[in-house]
């Protein structure tokens, strides 16, 4: 679907993304993780062809952006990573209008919308204006305006950036419901329990480059332990007690609030802790995630 | 129960695909100009608004002050009342405003704030289509008003010419002239201060090119500088329609604001190519 | 500490009547029109002065050498111009009511900055108006000063006419004021332009007496506030004024102003404080 070999793009001399070499299979969810300004966005806008790469090849749908831009966008289906719905319109009307954009029928599209309203859970508000829903409503409709001419690729950018978790829940269920019906998904976020809920193979990006790729398990495999051992001391510098538990972990992360041992086996850990008279005060033991992948890639965390 | 999953995804996609007229942003402006007529039925008010300016200062220079001033020499030593003379300079300069006001306040708008061509780029269409787009809804608000204009003009006696009714063509080069231009000037703009300019640019073409009172009221050096404004163009041919002065002057009017439009649609869409597709 | 014993910080906010504290409100936007101050002087006096130019001395000359020969024994340039240096007033203060008290109730939000404050709903009314008052002024003096120099106004009565500007100005200040808060968005502000403005601006007096209007729309050119500033102006700089006349506009003038104020008061104190 996507096939992307040193893929560069330059904005004067800053260079926003690095030589990627990415490659989306049909029906799969593919993920972008990394912070903000890690090239996420300027690597969609490419892949949605409204941004001509600076270097190396990129092939969509087996097409050249370059010339067959329109051809490309026809097929595609966009989210950005502001709504940028049309306030002027009600909701139904937004996906209406979306849809001849692409120059659908208008019997076609009417017929459409009310299945995207179904889908999106808006059917209610079909006749309202945009501007008094939610944040999760917004973010919705425009997933339902992405979907008027049945594209065989989305592209969602940030989906549930500055939605409330429960909003964030009922997105999840609707883009799996889509990648059931057969829709290729590509996605960006630095939300790693998004990328682990939702992409079956994803890229960490780091200052415009790939630093990592694989599915979230085989990431965390490869590049953290099993568990993670989260210590909080009574001191405002967490450094000195890292030599001080150095060997009851494979490896440990200094974070400005707490320490990080990872280890296979948490409780164990946190036993030895105890034992040695260390007193912290508090003591998590959980299962590794992508964010300590990034942290462990990088030195630093996804979110700032 | 959802679109995407009862259709199989691709399948009508692809023939879409093959029967899309696709050459890079040719042909879909159609859809933009949908767009603006579906947002406006919720904004009629301001729709209709628009009509009634060109109409008071016609009533109320052409009628309140015209009965102080009596009759006007159009040049030839022909003597018009001062409410004729005056109306076709309300109506291009109405042409004129309206257009610029659709081309800068409104695309500004669209462009920085609600982000809507952000959206339609996502789409097959392409950046001439944004611009040829916008500048038809533009024209074709223009053209409702103007012909408003032209039947209350009529109605109240000051059209005296079947030539007239080529005044609605004209108001629409008019239109188109300043529209492009203005959409092309809207491009560069940053805040809403900008639009200090824009206003520092129309108001005294509204006020000099010869609306209000004939050109041979200026000093000589002074004519010419007027003679160069396209608002000068634009008011004399529509003045020369509704007059029913025909000559092949008219044709050096249009061809100046044919040409400037024509500059100006490339510009635009160049502009929105290089702000948007980065 | 000890001097100020019967203040205790952040005192004077529970005690000081709404209101005294405006000058903190008028502070805040003479601050940001630093920013934006050129703009302003296009809108604000360059416009009157084209119209002066345009009407008075281009169309003046159809005028004067048309069949009354001037307007009631004055050139037309010397009727437009008292004329236009009301209606400027109208309109800078119809500009400054608008959008911008539109925009800090609902865009940026600066009047709920403001009474997260000590400042109350007076203090941020009355600061706000007296901004839009200092701004016609301005306007309304430059006007004044250019029109004296291109001879467009002679008298020295001027010097008066232009506080009855201001007057004029602040009589549609606190109405629109008063208007724009019960606005949900700005698309009434095209119908107010259009339909109140724009009609008072071409047929209340400026530009031909409104003895011109037919017998209705005469009576109804002397309700606006525009035509007594505009006669009042008017008969100030030609030196025809009668004292109880210009006390009858003055006083016309400030039932708006006055009755404007209170009506914003009302209706911002409904919009901010729910």
């Amino acid at each position: 679907m996507i096939s992307a070999h040193k893929l560069t793009k330059r904005f004067g001399e800053f260079t926003a993304v690095d030589g990627i070499d990415i490659e989306v299979r049909r029906g799969e969810a593919f993920g972008f993780l990394g912070p903000n300004g890690a090239g996420k966005s300027s690597t969609m806008r490419m892949i949605g062809c409204v941004s001509p790469p600076s270097g190396g090849s990129l092939r969509i749908l087996g097409l050249d952006p370059a010339t067959d831009g329109p051809a490309i966008r026809a097929r595609l289906g966009v989210v950005p990573q502001r709504d940028a719905l049309d306030e002027e319109l009600t909701v139904r009307e937004n996906i209406i209008v979306y849809g001849r954009y692409f120059g659908l029928p208008r019997s076609v599209v009417r017929d459409r919308a009310d299945e995207l309203l179904e889908f999106a859970q808006l059917t209610e508000r079909a006749e309202s204006l945009v501007e008094p829903l939610s944040g999760g409503m917004k973010r919705r409709l425009t997933i339902a305006r992405s979907l008027i001419n049945q594209p065989e690729l989305l592209l969602l950018d940030e989906p549930t950036t500055g939605l409330d978790p429960q909003a964030r829940h009922i997105l999840w269920d609707r883009l799996f419901r889509l990648k059931r019906g057969g829709t290729t998904l590509v996605i960006t976020t630095h939300y790693m329990d998004e990328a682990e809920q939702l992409c079956d193979r994803l890229v960490v990006m780091d200052g415009g480059r790939i630093v990592a790729s694989g599915s979230p398990r085989e990431l965390i495999a490869l590049h953290s332990t099993r568990e993670v051992l989260e210590l909080r001391f009574a001191a405002d510098d967490h450094a000195p007690y890292q030599p001080k538990l150095a060997d009851l972990a494979e490896r440990i992360e200094v974070l400005p609030d707490r320490l990080l041992l990872y280890t296979d086996d948490g409780d164990a850990a946190a036993a030895a802790v105890h034992e040695r008279g260390l007193e912290p005060l508090s003591v998590l033991a959980r299962r590794s995630t992508l964010e300590d992948v990034f942290l462990h890639l990088t030195g630093r965390s996804l979110i700032d | 129960m959802s679109a995407p999953t009862k259709t199989r995804p691709g399948a009508l996609v692809h023939t879409l695909a093959r029967a899309l007229p696709v050459p890079a942003g040719a042909g879909m402006a159609r859809a933009l100009v949908e767009r603006n007529v579906r947002a406006f039925r919720h904004g009629w008010v301001t729709l209709v608004s628009g009509f009634f300016e060109p109409m008071f200062y016609l009533f109320s220079l052409g009628v309140g002050l015209g009965a102080l001033i009596g009759d006007v020499d159009t040049g030839g030593g022909r003597m018009i009342d001062y409410a004729v003379y005056v109306a076709p300079g309300m109506m291009a300069a109405a042409a004129m405003n309206g257009a610029v006001f659709d081309s800068t306040f409104n695309v500004f708008f669209k462009l920085k704030y609600a982000k809507l061509y952000d959206s339609v780029l996502a789409t097959p269409l392409g950046p001439r289509d944004v611009a040829v787009g916008e500048i038809s809804w533009a024209l074709l608000r223009g053209l409702l008003y103007s012909t408003a204009f032209l039947v209350v003009a009529t109605v109240s006696g000051v059209v005296t010419s079947w030539w007239a009714v080529l005044a609605l063509p004209a108001t629409t080069l008019i239109g188109l002239a300043f529209a492009a231009v203005g959409m092309t000037a809207t491009t560069f703009m940053r805040t809403w201060q900008d639009f200090d300019y824009v206003q520092l640019a129309i108001v005294p073409m509204f006020l000099f090119s010869a609306t209000f009172y004939p050109l041979s009221t200026y000093p000589d050096a002074l004519q010419w500088v007027v003679q160069a404004t396209p608002l000068y163009h634009g008011v004399a041919l529509v003045r020369d329609l509704m007059l029913g002065d025909v000559g092949a002057g008219l044709l050096v009017h249009a061809a100046y604001l044919a040409i400037m439009g024509a500059i100006g649609v490339v510009l635009a869409a160049r502009r929105i190519e290089s702000l948007l597709l980065k | 500490m000890a001097t100020e014993t019967n203040t205790r910080p952040g005192g004077d906010s529970v005690h000081h009547r709404e209101g005294r504290m405006a000058g903190r409100a008028f502070a805040y936007w003479l601050t940001s029109y630093r920013r934006v101050w050129r703009g302003t002087i296009v809108n604000g006096f360059l416009h009157p002065l084209f119209f002066l130019v345009a009407m008075g001395f281009g169309l003046g000359e159809l005028v004067d050498s048309g069949a009354g020969g001037g307007i009631d024994g004055a050139s037309y340039v010397n009727f437009i111009a008292p004329g236009l240096l009301a209606a400027q007033a109208m309109q800078t203060a119809v500009g400054e009511s608008t959008y911008p008290v539109m925009g800090a109730l609902k865009w940026h939000r600066h009047y709920y900055a403001m009474l997260a404050t000590p400042l109350g709903i007076r203090d941020v009314v009355y600061g706000h108006v007296l901004f839009v008052v200092l701004r016609v002024a301005i306007t309304s003096t430059v006007f004044a000063m250019v029109a004296a120099m291109v001879g467009a106004i002679t008298s020295p009565w001027l010097i008066v006419a232009v506080p009855v500007a201001v007057l004029v100005g602040l009589a549609f200040t606190t109405p629109v004021f008063a208007f724009a808060a019960r606005q949900d968005n700005d698309g009434g502000f095209n119908v107010l332009f259009r339909f109140v403005i724009m009609p008072m601006f071409l047929f209340s007096g400026t530009f031909f007496p409104v003895s011109q209007l037919p017998g209705v729309l005469e009576v109804v050119a002397w309700l606006t506030p525009l035509w007594h500033g505009v006669d009042l102006c008017r008969a100030l700089v030609l030196e025809t004024a009668t004292p109880l006349d210009s006390l009858g506009h003055v006083a016309y003038l400030l039932v708006w102003a006055i009755g404007g104020l209170w009506w914003t008061v009302t209706n911002f104190r409904k919009r901010l404080l729910t």
